[in-house]
């Protein structure tokens, strides 16, 4: 008797600190990052573009890294939208009573989903390559597209279902086309649609693999899509390869400053879920 | 009236077109990987890539043991420390946690999810290379750098961590409460129920989420690449240093045009991150997927 007593007071001690560990875990690196980041902040590093001696110490910023990486990820969470919508309506709308097909197209997704991105950036390589796009903002977005359509379409598939049937069968009984009744969920959807696009953002701005080889590097903010364009991940990473100290703490700093672009993305669409699940039907 | 219809009908057509491209990307991915490894292939079999240790592309030798080995030992790592302690996560949070613990635990899980690999990488480089060099090196061997395959497996274990504990947390909570209150009710307890019920109901799940942790493991890149030490060289302690398939890629795209059949290789090494994942990811999807179906029953 008191063996077991003893058995179970001893796991659940071991529970409790597993959970601290591991959500924990989160403070110990944002904690880490603030605390190294933090020293070597200043205004010149997100208003200024790399200057002269940069990477030897001197003055500039990393402006180049923060608008490249918002123009990388904008752009394709854009076109992954333009993808991923119709994907997502044509399973839940288009598909009845092919349960087994719309199933195994999900079931893609989602192994699509886990395909690593750097495995996404050797094939966007392959394409640029096959087109003759040199490393660019334009191959930055096409790689990091194919990296969001599977969890946009995830997203949405999931905000979609949430839609009551008897929304559909109202709209389709009134004699409205799949493709109105199709508007009529959208229209439901709406803040489902910007958690998507939140979340594909958030992995779009935070990914390096996929831009290694497509995006290439560049001190200028680029003015058009065939000019490379840095980003902030891959600052950070070459940054934090230089010998130079000064140059270290920059990368620092511009881990700091991703992990709070981050963050906002992370919690803002946290917040939209919260609502988006009070004014649900 | 024709109009509507027609339109209905182009609509259609379109979303068709465009579903049926996407997800034949995953075929064409592998087509397009293979296609380019071909040349390797054909210089060289299967098996000698696979098996040879020797790597030294300038010579046209490409031998990617080293790095299939550097990938099984920071996974193996990984999983070995992610597991347990997820699974104790996830069954507090189901099983034990009050409502308000739960509320307030959740988002940070979900907040550990949304950091991008490069940051942990940093991480790595700041908080666990230092504890391993000064304080848990020196316990077992002479020398080390912190630069080693534990480094990679500590901070791909915390990377996985919000997929593993999500994934649990889901299957534990299909498990039927008339199973738990009869368990409970014969006077076993708490702990009793989950070791003898629960959890002997959640084994699929739990593989399952293994599986799906494993191949995430698999294709990580950058965070393990920085702290990993990048040695092409099988490792053979915990302290070594190692190079697993993902920073191989990453690390050599400079040079991947100036090398005959460098590019190649490369591909070779994308084509077997791709087929691993990809078969360990249809396993633990179509495990979730029957486990999904049996709920609904």
């Amino acid at each position: 008797m008191k063996k077991r007593k003893f058995e179970e007071l001893f796991f659940r001690i071991l529970m409790v600190l597993a959970t601290i560990l591991v959500a924990g875990s989160f403070f110990l690196i944002v904690g880490t990052v603030f605390f190294k980041g933090f020293h070597y902040m200043n205004l010149d590093m997100i208003t200024k573009t790399p200057g002269g001696g940069f990477y030897i110490g001197k003055e500039g910023g990393v402006l180049n890294a923060i608008v490249g990486s918002f123009y990388v990820a904008g752009g394709a969470t854009i076109l992954g939208l333009l993808v991923s919508i119709p994907v997502a309506i044509f399973i839940n709308l288009y598909m009845d009573g092919k349960r087994f097909l719309s199933n195994t197209i999900r079931m893609a997704f989602d192994v699509l989903f886990g395909i690593p991105s750097i495995v996404y950036g050797a094939f966007g390589f392959l394409i640029m390559v096959y087109f003759g796009i040199r490393a660019s903002l334009l191959g930055g977005i096409i790689a990091v597209t194919l990296l969001v359509i599977p969890i946009l379409v995830r997203t949405l598939d999931e905000v979609i279902r949430t839609v009551p049937f008897e929304l559909r069968d109202a709209a389709l009984s009134l004699g409205s086309t799949r493709w109105e009744t199709a508007k009529v969920v959208l229209r439901q959807i709406r803040p489902g649609i910007f958690t998507a696009i939140l979340l594909s953002f958030g992995r779009a701005i935070g990914d390096v693999a996929s831009v290694l080889f497509t995006a290439g590097f560049s001190d200028n903010v680029p003015t058009s899509l065939h000019e490379p364009a840095a980003t902030l991940p891959l600052a950070i990473f070459f940054q934090l390869g230089s010998p130079v100290e000064e140059v270290q703490g920059r990368g620092y700093a511009s881990a700091l400053i991703l992990t709070i672009i981050v963050l906002t993305i992370t919690i803002l669409s946290d917040i939209l879920i919260k609502k988006f699940s009070k004014h649900k039907i | 009236m024709n109009f509507r219809l027609l339109k209905d009908k182009i609509l259609s057509k379109l979303m068709l077109v465009f579903t049926l491209a996407s997800v034949s990307l995953l075929v064409i991915i592998g087509i397009g990987l293979y296609y380019k490894s071909i040349p390797i292939i054909h210089r060289l079999s299967w098996s000698e890539l696979i098996t040879s240790s020797i790597w030294k592309p300038l010579k046209g030798l490409f031998g990617f043991f080293p790095f299939i080995m550097g990938t099984l030992w920071v996974t193996a790592i990984a999983i070995v420390i992610a597991l347990p302690l997820c699974l104790l996560t996830a069954l507090y949070i189901v099983e034990y946690a009050p409502t308000r613990v739960k509320r307030i635990l959740t988002p940070f899980v979900n907040l550990l999810s949304g950091i991008p690999p490069v940051i942990f990488g940093v991480w790595g480089v700041l908080f666990i290379i230092p504890l391993i060099q000064i304080y848990i090196a020196p316990h077992f061997v002479e020398f080390s750098t912190g630069y080693s395959v534990l480094a990679g497996g500590i901070v791909l274990a915390v990377m996985i961590f919000p997929l593993i504990v999500s994934i649990i947390s889901e299957v534990l909570r299909t498990i039927p409460q008339e199973l738990k209150d009869a368990s409970l009710s014969l006077g076993a307890t708490k702990w009793e129920t989950i070791k003898k019920v629960i959890l002997r109901k959640a084994l699929p799940g739990i593989i399952a989420a293994a599986v799906l942790a494993i191949s995430r493991a698999f294709g990580e890149t950058i965070a393990v690449l920085m702290v990993c030490g990048n040695n092409a060289a099988v490792p053979h302690s915990v302290f070594d240093p190692g190079y697993p398939l993902p920073a191989l890629i990453a690390n050599n795209y400079g040079e991947m045009l100036s090398i005959p059949l460098y590019d190649s290789a490369l591909m070779f090494a994308a084509l077997l991150l791709f087929i691993i994942i990809l078969v360990f990811n249809i396993i633990s999807r179509v495990i979730l997927a029957r486990l999904e179906r049996r709920l609904a029953a």
